[in-house]
């Protein structure tokens, strides 16, 4: 299914699999369910994903998290916002791998959804076809700065303002 | 798949223009603002004929919330929602006879 | 009046143009309609029964003379002439076309007005005690807390798609005139008891609709630097474990009810731990860069009472009427803080024509500093009127029928818009408050009354907050005909309480014999002086529900005879 970052369409290295026998395989992504198998039987250096249902809980993850090459949350709906904190939370664990949004997301959520600290989104064909990596690029650049501190790469209004303010102090002396 | 709930005959077709808002009729052909307009089905063909006209249409991008109400005829032939939720769709707000479409197609 | 920086300015902007890039993506068929619906609610753009409506926010009800005069200009070219005052301090426009809307929202960022997150699921519009910055009452202005919960709530990246719609009020006053306890979170500025330090007392899971539930407080003090980052653990908290299998299920207050009260405050704290607060928290320096804006206006030195005052009251009684009911006392000498009614008798309550508007606007310049506050009752307020100037108002304002003299008494109704407007409606309500307002339109009985708040919703979702009315009208529906449910005892203040039912719904045509019975009951049973709320805490519900059914009862005899 497509894959999308923010520099538009994009490979995916890894593998959707079922099974847990992994080896061998490449990159895969594992089923949440079976995370620990899969694990077990992992080749030397071979990137294991997991996909999880938002449904997951930090604390669940926290003790395998950084065994993983990338994490995958679901977004059973694009109207359900649980995979946004979700992302907050993993990120705040320290994961430093891949984090791919995975479902019907709409293109005016990507920026959010890359500010909350995921990768890339990886959405169904049918909505890729509507809604054409030019949309995602559009909607992208669409707000220049936002006012929550902490949230994405730029600076946010509030520290925007912050670094006005030290500015003037310093050309006022 | 199982047939939608419709409701008694005769129907309407009845829904909001996508662009404008408005309240908008099916008159067989395509739409009307005037609810004397509207065509009305008296048969089962006829009334899904006229949910297959509501799902393309709103397929279509030109109409929203389209769907088919029940009605009676008035004296003149005219549909009449037999619902008041409706009825009022045909008229405009109860406490402002200026506005709405009993302002726009006032009869005599 | 908070002004936008240049920031805001540009968000605000940027705003506009995605929406319209939104729409053109909407008739392109890009976004289907299920898609592009929570775009546009999340732009304050609904589908009602005759066409769209658009609700503006006016965050924490504060606006500039010049913001109203645009109103009124948005109401003349692109909607019919006038516009609805709701109970949330917004404003909505009930005929907008949506090939017009991103051209409105122009409009509106010209005098740096929006409609962001006036609706769906979402933080929304922050509201704010109306007398802020007014009241004697107060620990601090509530006012700049509540712009930085707005800028910080707006397009937040990780809170737009909650699992329901999320308000946010705050008070600084004693005296709660900003309903803290049915919102889903309140907010209450006050000093620590020992440090006299400034912090708030947050409340959290109150609400109205289907399931009415007065919030619970999860924290008796938190410093003040602290908010945003507190703020951001409830809403991660209920982001991820609110329910989204049942969308009347979804609120907060279902959450915490649910899990029970220590529960979740064991989570939000439990998160809180996590959080880098300094990170998230506004500086000192924005903090006071916003209260900045809300510095008192130029007040003159006047006496303590105005002589004027006293004297063209005893000339006019009709004045001194509305004195007494639309001002409130102001902490500064001299001067008052003036209710203007959207209720004169007979009409919609909160509509407002753009002549209207616009005599408000010119007489907020003249007399109030340029600003004007809309309230959660559907009224206007200026709130820093002379005293000596009052009488000259009250004239301007009766040429445009806006002196009704009618603020707290048993006209001043809210009602939602109702079947006349509203999709979601089962029954109308405008019709049945111009009814019970011309039926008690006697201006010397109404007095006799005292304070009565009559509340209606047309369907339970309860915009009209009929459960916190003294009386509660709630319009359904039974078997095709519009039925009204009558609850009593209801309060949105400090002593919050939910109404209840009277007896059986009743018919559109009994409701002002039952209201009128329901009066009845209290002329007769009040003590001196006691108000009506106080007269049914002291009395029960007994003796109304005695002649409710009464009435039933002989409606019953006349039908049979
Ligand atoms: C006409 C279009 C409107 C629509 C479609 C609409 C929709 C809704 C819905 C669906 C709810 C229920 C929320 C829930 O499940 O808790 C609700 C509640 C509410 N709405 Fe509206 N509303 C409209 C107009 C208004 C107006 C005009 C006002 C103010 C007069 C208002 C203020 C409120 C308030 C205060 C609530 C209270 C319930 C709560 O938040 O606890 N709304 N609205
Ligand atoms: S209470 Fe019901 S009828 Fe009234 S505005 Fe809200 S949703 Fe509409």
């Amino acid at each position: 299914m497509p894959l999308l970052d923010r520099n538009g369409l994009a490979e995916d290295p890894f593998t959707r699999v079922e099974t847990t026998d992994i080896e061998g395989l490449g990159p895969v992504i594992v089923p949440w369910a079976h995370h620990e198998a899969a694990l077990a039987r992992r080749g030397d250096n071979q990137p294991v994903g997991v996909e999880i249902p938002n449904t997951v809980s930090v604390a669940e993850l926290r003790p395998v998290l950084d065994r993983f090459a990338l994490v995958a949350v679901q977004f059973p709906s694009f109207a359900d916002g649980r995979g946004f904190s979700l992302a907050r939370q993993i990120r705040r664990e320290g994961f430093a791998g891949t984090l791919r949004a995975a479902g019907p997301l709409i293109a005016d959520q990507f920026a959010d959804a890359l500010n909350c600290g995921f990768d890339q989104v990886e959405i169904p064909e049918d909505l890729a076809s509507r809604q054409p990596p030019e949309h995602w690029r559009r909607a992208l650049a669409a707000i220049s700065s936002i006012y929550q501190r902490g949230y994405g790469e730029g600076a946010s209004i509030l520290d925007q303002r912050r670094a006005a303010r030290l500015r003037e102090a310093s050309d006022g002396r | 798949m199982a047939a939608p709930k419709r409701p008694p005959l005769p129907v309407i077709l009845l829904a909001n223009d996508l662009l404008d808002g408005d309240v908008v009729f099916h008159t067989g052909r395509g739409w009307s603002r005037d609810p004397a307009d509207a065509a009305v089905a008296r048969d089962d063909a006829a009334a899904a004929a006229l949910e297959a006209v509501a799902e393309a249409e709103m397929a279509a991008n030109r109409v929203i919330d389209a769907y088919v109400v029940d009605v009676e005829l008035a004296a003149d032939g005219r549909p009449v929602p037999r619902h008041y939720r409706e009825r009022f769709k045909t008229l405009g707000p109860s406490h402002r006879p200026d506005l709405g479409k009993q302002a726009e197609f006032a009869r005599k | 009046m908070y002004r936008y920086d240049e920031f805001d300015e540009r968000f605000v902007r940027e705003r506009v143009a995605q929406f319209r890039d939104q729409v053109a993506r909407r008739l392109e068929g890009a976004l289907t309609e299920e898609e592009f619906r929570p775009l546009r609610l999340k732009n304050g753009l609904y589908l009602q029964l005759h066409a769209y409506m658009l609700r503006i926010a006016i965050p924490y009800g504060t606006l500039s003379s010049r913001q109203m005069r645009q109103l009124a200009m948005i109401a003349d070219r692109w909607d019919r002439g006038y516009g609805h005052f709701t109970t949330r301090q917004n404003i909505q426009f009930n005929w907008p076309k949506l090939r017009d809307v991103p051209d409105i929202l122009d409009a509106l960022a010209d005098v740096e007005m929006h409609c962001i997150q006036t609706s769906g699921n979402c933080i929304r519009n922050v509201t704010a005690d109306h007398f802020a910055g007014v009241a004697a009452d107060e620990v601090e202005d509530p006012r700049p807390t509540a712009e930085l919960i707005r800028q910080w709530s707006s397009l937040h990246p990780e809170f737009v798609w909650l699992p329901r719609k999320f308000k946010i009020a705050v008070t600084g006053a004693a005296h709660d005139r900003a309903a803290i306890r049915v919102h889903d979170i309140g907010l209450r500025i006050l000093r620590h008891p020992e440090t006299r330090e400034i912090g708030y007392e947050v409340i959290v899971g109150g609400g109205l609709g289907r399931t009415p539930m007065i919030g619970k407080v999860i924290r008796d003090f938190l410093p003040k630097e602290e908010l945003l980052a507190y703020l951001e653990a409830i809403m991660r908290v209920y982001n991820l474990e609110g329910r989204r299998d049942n969308k009347f299920k979804a609120r907060v207050k279902i959450l915490v009810h649910e899990i029970g009260t220590e529960e979740f405050i064991r989570r939000v704290e439990e998160e809180y731990a996590r959080l880098d607060g300094p990170s998230i928290n506004a500086d000192p320096e924005e903090v006071a860069r916003i209260a900045a804006y809300f510095a008192p206006p130029p007040y003159e030195t006047l006496p303590v009472r105005s002589h004027q005052l006293s004297v063209q009251r005893g000339l006019d009684p009709a004045f001194a009427r509305w004195v007494d009911t639309n001002t409130f006392p102001h902490r500064v000498a001299g001067y008052a803080a003036v209710t203007i009614s959207l209720k004169p008798v007979g009409r919609a309550p909160g509509d407002i024509t753009s002549d209207q508007m616009r005599v408000v606007a010119d007489l907020a310049d003249r007399y109030s500093f340029g600003e004007i506050r809309a309230t959660h009752s559907q009224n206007l307020v200026l709130a820093h009127v002379r005293q000596d100037d009052l009488h000259g108002l009250w004239q301007a304002l009766g040429e445009a029928d806006l002196a009704s003299a009618n603020v707290g008494l048993v006209t001043d109704i809210i009602a939602c818009p109702g079947l006349d407007y509203c999709a979601l409606a089962t029954a109308r309500s405008i019709p049945i408050a111009q009814a019970i307002s011309r039926r008690f339109q006697d201006p010397a009985r109404q007095r006799e009354i005292g304070p009565l708040q009559i509340k209606i919703s047309g369907c339970i979702n309860a915009c009209g907050h009929h459960h916190v009315g003294h009386i509660g009208i709630l319009g359904l529906e039974k078997k095709g005909i519009e039925n009204y449910q009558i609850t009593l005892g209801g309060d949105a203040t400090e002593t919050a309480a939910l109404g209840e039912r009277l007896g059986p719904g009743i018919d559109a045509d009994q409701v002002p014999d039952a209201i009128e019975r329901i009066v009845g009951v209290y002329l007769r049973e009040r003590t001196e002086g006691e108000e009506f709320i106080a007269t049914v805490r002291r009395i029960g519900l007994e003796p109304f529900k005695r002649a409710f059914e009464a009435q039933g009862a002989g409606e019953l005899a006349d039908a049979a005879a």
